[in-house]
């Protein structure tokens, strides 16, 4: 009887403290959403945490004419970048965990520790590099930095994976004559689809989010990705506030909706991407 | 030639033009980057005229005499303390309730980890908008409104704007800390809600019969169990912090005084508003070196663990 009561308090005691986090987590969502479909006449500070008392949209349709073309760079930009370099991490995958050579693994810190690097020290080279070969200020040359920029995590993504796969199963291909790219093509890459799910999941979330490439290697406004015009778009006073957060709606829509519908992955990939070797 | 050196070889080649572009990219980059660094590429003049004069350690001196670089330096000790601190923490702490099972504890996980899905930007642009202190005590705006509706306006305060300092520490990144803690809280609980649910529950049990109590479960098998957990949490949370710079620059950019200001932040205005070539690229080197004392040391003891 005892154990049960004391069971019974700490359970409203975790649910209370659930409840406060709660609050903390949801309170940006809540006030990004309600300005957002307050109606212009409804935007003033005094509002500011009220609901809406008439649903509009108009904050939408303002920010989307601003932000549209921006919107459609993003996945110019993204959905390229994303699948390129989720090719190579698998292919790398599967050299480094099934071919292993003398000295793999110091190849492999070495690559790994591009990750890590704060971007502002390749920053200058890269555009200069970009000005020479005249793709400056372009979004293929925003394609090119994530795709090279992105090799270490999807490898070590795709090493990992692979690494969980018995050896086995590819020599016993290569015992019936098939050569490496057969034992990749035809035994590895159809059992990888979990693993691209993962790493593209995690890809498209990084590159849609990322911001100093973005800002930049694209100077003109209209080949910016949306990330730099919500930043745009927040510094320019005149713009009201329910713009401002339908626009910061809109910019984190996508990544949003992938969150939500393939959550599983998502956080799969979160704990792969934190490097437990 | 066998088998097994025909694999390793083709290994190699397949693994070659990565290695390459990254040696391109990464290091060659960076040996251009310390190179201009030790440059005396800080005018126009000299960039016009292309002139390349190596002029030594000049701009890394010149930066750690700077008062404002000096701040950086404080703000980022600051930052990455208390971010680090508040994400492992509350990381730890959200775990251990989740991991309770209580009913609608997948909701709670999933709805703590729904801001890591989100821009940097986005979050500066929301939070930035909640701290905004607006004119006290007039007109109030963000919390500072919402505590005057509550009927507590004597802790309204300045926020991200405030001067106000303790030591070294400038309380106006405490808004900051809390919108980058609100960001990556959850990241660091998924990590820690793994670490627990791979504790084998014999072992929890165990203890369970031997008559140990819920702390004393805590403290002497979790918290032992969770150690490499809270090392991987303080290298990815803390080598973010060291470059911290979108959410920065999309909710405060420097602030009055430099108060919210940080490398990446002085490191962007030197290179693209002042053309300060050799300037900015000393910061970035100097950022460089923080993150590689913290990574370097954490590639190398994982990679001889694996051998």
């Amino acid at each position: 009887m005892m154990a049960e009561k004391t069971n019974k308090t700490s359970l409203t005691i975790y649910y209370i403290i659930l409840a406060v986090f709660t609050i903390f987590y949801v309170l940006p969502f809540y006030v990004t959403i309600s300005t957002s479909f307050k109606p212009f006449e409804e935007v003033s500070i005094s509002n500011m945490w009220k609901l809406p008392s008439k649903f509009s949209i108009e904050g939408f349709k303002a920010a989307f004419a601003r932000l549209g073309p921006n919107l459609k760079n993003s996945f110019y930009l993204t959905i390229p970048a994303t699948l390129i370099s989720a090719m190579i991490g698998s292919i790398n995958g599967f050299a480094l965990s099934k071919l292993r050579f003398k000295y793999s693994n110091i190849v492999f810190a070495l690559i790994l520790f591009g990750m890590f690097i704060p971007y502002q020290s390749v920053l200058f080279p890269l555009i200069q590099f970009f000005q020479a070969i005249g793709l400056y200020g372009t979004i293929p040359a925003l394609i090119i930095t994530h795709v090279i920029y992105g090799i270490p995590i999807t490898t070590l993504m795709f090493k990992n994976y692979y690494e969980e796969i018995p050896n086995e199963l590819v020599e016993a291909s290569s015992v019936d004559g098939a050569n490496i790219w057969q034992s990749y093509t035809k035994i590895l890459l159809p059992i990888s689809m979990p693993g691209f799910v993962v790493v593209i999941i995690w890809q498209f979330t990084n590159i849609w989010n990322e911001f100093l490439f973005a800002v930049t290697i694209t100077s003109d406004p209209t080949k910016q990705p949306i990330t730099v015009a919500l930043v745009n778009l927040a510094g320019s006073q005149v713009v009201q506030w329910n713009i401002q957060m339908a626009g910061a709606l809109i910019a984190a829509l996508p990544t949003l909706i992938v969150y939500i519908i393939l959550g599983r992955y998502f956080v799969r990939g979160l704990l792969a991407g934190s490097v437990k070797g | 030639m066998s088998v097994q050196k025909k694999k390793a070889r083709a290994g190699f080649f397949i693994i070659l033009p990565s290695l390459a572009f990254i040696g391109i990219f990464v290091y060659y980059f960076i040996f251009l980057t310390i190179r201009t660094s030790t440059s005396n590429w800080n005018s126009f003049s000299s960039l016009l005229s292309g002139e390349y004069k190596f002029i030594g350690l000049r701009n890394y001196q010149r930066l750690f005499n700077d008062p404002r670089f000096q701040t950086d330096l404080w703000n980022t000790l600051f930052f990455t303390l208390f971010f680090l601190a508040g994400c492992i923490i509350l990381g730890i702490f959200l775990a251990n309730i989740i991991d309770k099972k209580l009913r609608g504890s997948s909701f709670f996980q999933n709805l703590f980890l729904f801001p890591m899905a989100i821009s940097y930007v986005v979050t500066g642009t929301v939070w930035g908008w909640i701290f905004a202190p607006g004119n006290l005590p007039t007109s109030p705006q963000g919390i500072n409104l919402l505590l005057e509706n509550l009927g507590w306006s004597n802790l309204q305060w300045m926020w991200y704007t405030s001067t106000q300092s303790i030591g070294n520490f400038n309380l106006a990144l405490i808004p900051v800390i809390i919108a980058a803690t609100w960001q990556m809280s959850g990241y660091v609980m998924a990590m820690y809600l793994a670490g627990l649910r791979a504790i084998p529950e014999e072992m929890i049990e165990a203890a369970q019969v031997d008559g140990s109590t819920g702390t004393q479960l805590f403290w002497r098998i979790k918290m032992p169990m969770l150690r490499p957990i809270t090392l991987s949490a303080m290298i990815v949370i803390g080598h973010m912090s060291l470059k911290i710079f979108d959410l920065i620059y999309a909710m405060t950019g420097s602030g009055p005084n430099n108060v919210t200001d940080m490398p990446a932040i002085y490191m962007f205005e030197q290179m693209f508003r002042s053309n300060r070539y050799a300037i900015a690229s000393a910061i970035a080197i100097i950022m460089l070196i923080m993150v590689a004392a913290v990574i370097i040391p954490y590639l190398y003891s994982s990679f001889r663990g694996e051998r």
